[in-house]
């Protein structure tokens, strides 16, 4: 082109700077690559990056039952990031959760987790992180009472919850099986949302996947088998939502929605579909039928329902699949915790752009319209309609809730 | 001084169709592209989701979706011999501001100009003879074949929904057989019709015309776009033209291709900027970017590459004017090119009152209708009529706004309890068929620039002079009479004939299908721009929008005006680049 | 109403698809704010009483808050002028040209009101509009619609087209406006309101569909007992 100054995209080049730690390194492209996903799988773009800041510097606020943590900066930094960091020290953090002077790191960052990966997996991601562009950055102070701001707590909870060592193979089910175990439980730390954790923060029965909360959303039950979560999604369903953010029951968004953005929708195709061979085994108890809910408050949540919520999800809650999720059968919607639905009726939502489906089609908020006694009406209309049969929400858990969220 | 900011590729003044249009295209081709736009960010889920939408009062009445007068307006006046004032609101019109442009308030009604529409002159000429005097009709310079493939691409784009007439030379019986062919179906099926929709097209075959159902950006079902953009269906209800649609079922640059343009690492979005005018080097022949302020009366240099203009076509003609290219049109000399030919719609209708049907008119939407087009263009033989042109004759259900829509029959008091009475009875029992013909290019009719007003910035408003021409006239009341043959047939209790009479009066609404200013045409002596929409005067000047029509069609404009975008970003990508100058040399 | 959108009023770069929760730009309805007084909003009262009665048909203008509507949009941007062009010079134009007055809404009403009630009492024997007859009423309002009525300072043509305009509005507009008390200008003409799906109506084929109408806000069907 003549005489013209136009420029294409010039990609950051990433800085390799020559400290003692990248010395040791294996930066073979075949290394490099398998750390690149290993990073994917691990999803460790979306907490090692504050909104709209340099990605892997850290500094993100997680808000935990106990307080606020900041996630460090892993780029390898000298001063603010990994950059003095060894490949022992970085094993150390991923497979036994102790930071490189010894202490014991919180149990936010899911090391019980990426306690299952393999060391060769994990001094790949070393050696890729070691590449990436280095950002100085420090991370705030974190926000934790007493006694958790003690690092030595941690040494108590890991005693009582911390079981370390890699992933152990079932001999009885398929390589697939097991990679999807593998993916699910390690890497990608799902019980991190989708399990209950305890009064101090772990796990329960050590990720069984039957729905959590946290950062007051309730995260669903993902078991796939027979009466779990997805009992009624399909193989491919889990496939298409892990890879484009929606599917034809759901669409992915909030936490969800940075999983898939930095981690499943990058993921190969193989390891999808072991992830949902691995979660469709999964089966579940039967669970309880609720009461039926008032009538009166049926009659006013349809109402409710028809003059503000059919214009999407259509009259008869079967939505537009992939556009405006489909409320009959939602598993969001029957998760015998609301906390998720009254939030989203609270304050809107908005589906996950992905490079397969770039539109966050969004729900608005009804906050600001609707008063708690109506959004717990409207609620409960679309949890007992249908055949969705989940129990009714009363203006109390609305209110609660507004309450946790203005705070 | 205005603080200078580092150079970009393509600077977009104005950011609705036509900018979101040319961002995709050219930052695909590895183009840095920079778009300047004066309002705000709009998006679906935060300004006008459905939870707030349906808001007569706010929206249309109290104008949010359109450009603030207070800022700036434009004056009118019918004729030379009248001194023009401002118009202190919008009336007849209603211009955007914000992001997305007029293209997120308008109603959908997507079209291709006819053929023989691109050849306006030429072609009444050898059929009828010499044009009547005063009329300055001249030809576009590009013709229906050149831009079939880029009203391809916008039909997709938008997810049009309607019956093809004419596909690759084979007319199809339930379409509209006048039109030009086209290389492929509209993507989606048309709309669902209602009751008045089935009665109009009744009426009209036995008049032996063919209806069809409308081409509509409102859509007929889920879309996913060539873009991967996903698009909801349409639910009729009723808030498309004048709103925002809140459940991304009409096309607009946001439910179309921001998703994917906003993403894009090469482009860059500044709202709340104002461009004040276009920068030019010292030999006045390029253009080396343009000056803008934003709300803090902050003003800035941008330099670019390429300037292009995608404001309102008023706007890209006030911009030209107020920098200094080309000469203003002056009519009692006929010289100068900047304004000239300003041309707009001409439209009437024909209510039907029913006894004892409901036409239910709250159920319906922006492009929801049934139409014919033996009126429109050349598509019947003029001779003897006294005019050139003509328009499309529709039946429409796309609202019940009652503030904005309350027919009532003829000789109902304008007020008072017999005006209520009248309301109330036929509200739900009534429908209308529009006339939408064109208005053709005449030498009083133009636009320059105000010797009195001004706006906020202290720059003279733009002056429009404008009024129907005999043209005009006769063709108005020659449709009004076709619509009127189709009101009767109807089977409704009586119709009410609402005739294009009298001066052009710039308060009721009409259409915002203003058009000319920025004419393009075959060479410099003709028009302002290119066949290319390049400016003759500025090779690296771009005008886009329906101010380059030398004179306005029977049609609504939306889809001409994209399909010459995509038009002109193809000779930009495929031509311009290689050989930055003059893509067409006389 | 609830949280207003915190709009920026600065020039800013726009990155990606901005979206936060809770955010809606939401309608302001200026509830609680005035621009009448006592005897403005009485004389306004007679007036849309007049151009919608109150009759068999139902409830007219006032018994619609019309009234109240108005003071509401008096006292904000609208009554303001604050959208309007409102530059100098003014000068009388041709019917086509639009609003020419130099008075933004609020005050063309308070001089419009001030006039229109002087008038009545220097030729109705000291009696203020809404103190005279309809029939005496209804020929007023004609002649002012017709332009036949001098009013000191102000076009009463001017001012009856806005007042009818604003009539109309405060009758049809959403109640959280003030005007269409409980629906009435809705239940009146048959508008089911703020919906926004009426797919599953749309093949009536000429039959009546009854949909109790239905606001921004909700109506009484969204009322949880």
């Amino acid at each position: 082109m003549r005489g013209f100054g136009i420029t294409s995209v010039i990609l950051a080049a990433a800085t390799v700077a020559a400290s003692p730690a990248t010395l040791a390194q294996d930066t073979s492209f075949a290394q490099l690559e398998r750390g690149r996903y290993g990073v994917i799988t691990g999803n460790c773009q979306a907490c090692h990056t504050a909104r709209g800041e340099e990605p892997f510097a850290g500094a993100r606020p997680m808000e935990t039952p106990f307080g606020v943590i900041y996630t460090p900066n892993i780029t390898f930094e000298r001063e603010t990031g990994l950059g003095q960091w060894t490949r022992e020290d970085f094993w150390q953090a991923m497979h036994n959760g102790r930071s490189r002077d010894g202490s014991q790191l919180y149990p936010a960052f899911p090391y019980p987790h990426f306690t299952r990966m393999p060391r060769e997996e994990v001094d790949a991601i070393y050696d890729y992180l070691s590449t990436l562009p280095q950002v100085k950055k420090e991370k705030p102070e974190n926000d934790l009472p007493f006694p958790l701001n003690i690092r030595l707590a941690v040494k108590g909870w890991n005693m009582l919850f911390f079981d370390p060592g890699p992933f152990e193979p079932d001999p009885g089910k398929s390589e697939a099986w097991n990679r999807g175990a593998y993916l699910v439980h390690g890497p990608g730390h799902c019980a991190g949302c989708h399990s209950e954790k305890n009064l101090l923060g772990a796990d329960k029965e050590s990720g069984d996947l039957r729905g959590g909360r946290l950062e007051h959303w309730s995260a669903p039950n993902i078991r796939g088998g027979e009466n779990g979560g997805l009992a009624d999604w399909s193989h491919e369903d889990i496939v298409e939502f892990l890879q484009t953010g929606r599917n034809r029951h759901s669409a992915a968004f909030s936490s969800m929605a940075e999983v898939i953005a930095y981690s499943t929708q990058h993921m190969c195709e193989k390891d999808l579909q072991a992830i949902a061979l691995y979660l469709k085994s999964l089966d579940d108890e039967p669970r309880d039928q609720p009461d039926a809910p008032d009538e009166a408050v049926m009659t006013a949540g349809q109402s409710i329902y028809a003059d503000n919520c059919s214009a999407c999800h259509t009259s008869d809650g079967s939505g537009v699949p992939r556009f405006f999720a489909p409320l009959a059968g939602s598993g969001k919607v029957r998760n015998p915790d609301a906390t998720t639905v009254i939030r989203v009726i609270l304050e809107g939502a908005r589906s996950v752009p992905t490079n397969a489906r770039p539109t966050p089609l969004s729900m608005p908020a009804f906050g600001w319209k609707l008063d708690d006694s109506q959004i717990a009406a409207v609620a409960t209309y679309i949890r007992n309609s249908w055949d969705n049969a989940s129990g009714a929400i009363s203006a109390g858990d609305v209110e609660a809730l507004r309450q946790q969220l203005a705070e | 001084m205005p603080r200078k900011l580092p150079e970009t590729d393509v600077v977009l003044v104005g950011f609705g169709w036509t900018a979101a249009i040319l961002a995709q295209e050219l930052t695909q081709a590895g183009l840095r592209v920079l778009a300047l736009e004066r309002g705000g960010w709009r998006d679906t889920p935060t300004h006008f989701p459905p939870t707030v939408a349906p808001d007569e009062l706010r929206f249309y009445w109290r104008k949010e979706m359109f450009q603030d007068n207070a800022r700036e307006t434009l004056t009118f006046r019918n004729n030379t011999g009248q001194m023009a004032l401002p118009m202190r609101r919008w009336g007849s019109f209603l211009p955007g501001e914000g992001v997305g442009g007029a293209g997120v308030h308008w109603n959908g009604q997507t079209y291709r100009f006819l053929p023989s529409d691109f050849e306006a002159a030429s072609h009444n000429v050898k059929r009828y003879g010499p044009l009547a005097d005063g009329l300055t009709v001249q030809d576009y310079g590009v013709t229906y074949d050149e831009l079939e493939p880029h009203f391809d691409r916008f039909e997709k784009l938008c997810g049009i929904g309607g019956v093809a007439g004419n596909l690759n030379g084979d007319i199809q019986a339930s379409g509209n057989r006048f039109e030009g062919w086209r290389s492929s179906n509209y993507p989606n099926p048309p709309m669902e019709m209602t009751f008045a929709q089935h009665r109009f097209a009744e009426a009209a075959q036995a008049l032996g015309h063919r209806p069809y159902p409308a081409p509509s950006a409102n859509m007929s079902r889920p879309y996913v776009n060539p873009l991967g953009v996903q698009l909801g269906p349409c639910s009729y209800c009723g808030f498309c033209e004048k709103y925002g649609c809140g459940n991304y079922s009409k096309a607009s640059p946001q439910t179309t291709i921001l998703p994917v343009l906003m993403q894009h690492p090469n482009f860059t979005l500044k709202t709340h900027n104002e461009v004040l005018h276009i920068t030019r080097d010292s030999t006045g022949r390029r253009a080396t970017g343009v000056v803008h302020v934003d709300l803090e009366g902050e003003t800035y240099e941008q330099p670019a590459q390429i300037v292009i203009l995608c404001a309102y076509q008023l706007h890209n003609t006030r911009l030209m004017m107020l920098s200094g290219i080309g000469e203003i049109y002056d009519p009692r000399t006929g010289e100068g090119l900047l304004g000239k030919n300003y041309c707009y719609q001409v439209v009437s209708s024909v209510d039907v009152f029913y006894e004892d049907k409901f036409t239910n008119q709250f159920a319906g939407a922006g492009a929801l209708g049934m139409m014919i087009d033996e009126f429109n263009g050349d598509n019947f033989d003029h001779a003897g009529l006294g005019f050139i042109g003509g328009g499309y004759i529709a039946c429409w259900t796309t609202n019940a706004r009652p503030i904005e829509t309350h027919r009532t029959p003829e000789g109902t008091p304008e007020w008072g309890s017999a005006w209520k009475k009248a309301v109330a009875e036929n509200f739900l029992k009534s429908t209308s068929i529009s006339t939408h013909g064109a208005s053709m290019a005449h030498a009083a009719n133009h636009l320059d620039l105000d010797p009195t007003y001004k706006d906020v910035h202290g720059r003279p408003l733009m002056r429009m002079t404008y009024d129907f021409t005999a043209n005009d006239r006769a063709m108005t009341a020659h449709l009004t009479e076709q619509a009127r043959r189709i009101g009767e047939r109807m089977g409704g209790r009586e119709i009410r004939v609402k005739p294009r009479q009298g001066p052009y009066d710039s308060m009721p609404y009409q259409t915002t299908h203003n058009t000319g200013g920025t004419i393009m045409g075959s060479n410099p002596a003709n028009s302002v721009v290119n066949r290319y929409l390049q400016s003759w005067e500025v090779p690296n000047l771009f005008v886009m929008g329906a101010g380059v029509f030398p004179q306005n069609a029977g049609y609504n404009p939306t889809g001409t005006v994209a399909a010459l975008t995509y038009w002109a970003a193809e000779a930009i990508k495929t031509r311009y680049l290689r050989d930055p100058g003059p893509l067409v040399r006389i | 109403m609830g949280t207003m959108l915190a709009s920026p009023a600065f020039a800013r770069t726009i990155a990606g698809l901005p979206w936060s929760p809770a955010q809606t730009s939401t309608p302001q309805s200026l509830v609680g704010q005035h621009f009448l007084t006592a005897a403005e909003k009485h004389c306004l009262d007679a007036l849309t009483g007049r151009l919608i009665p109150s009759d068999e048909y139902g409830p007219g203008a006032p018994e619609a808050g019309v009234t109240t509507f108005i003071d509401r949009q008096l006292a904000g941007f609208f009554g303001r002028g604050d959208r309007w062009y409102m530059q100098a010079p003014f000068r009388d134009g041709i019917p086509g040209q639009g609003y020419q007055s130099e008075h933004a809404p609020a005050q063309l009403y308070r001089r419009a009101l001030a006039s229109l009630d002087a008038f009545c009492r220097a030729t109705f024997g000291g009696r203020l509009y809404a103190e005279l007859e309809t029939e005496a009423q209804d020929e007023l309002l004609r002649q002012m619609e017709a332009g036949d009525l001098s009013l000191e300072g102000v076009s009463a043509e001017t001012f009856f087209g806005l007042l009818w305009e604003n009539t109309i509005e405060g009758f049809f507009c959403d109640p959280l406006y003030g005007g269409n008390r409980d629906m009435v200008g809705w239940k009146l003409v048959g508008f089911p309101g703020a919906r926004y799906d009426y797919r599953d109506v749309l093949d009536h084929n000429g039959a009546p569909v009854r949909l109790e109408p239905v606001g921004l806000m909700g109506g009484p069907q969204w009322r949880v007992d």
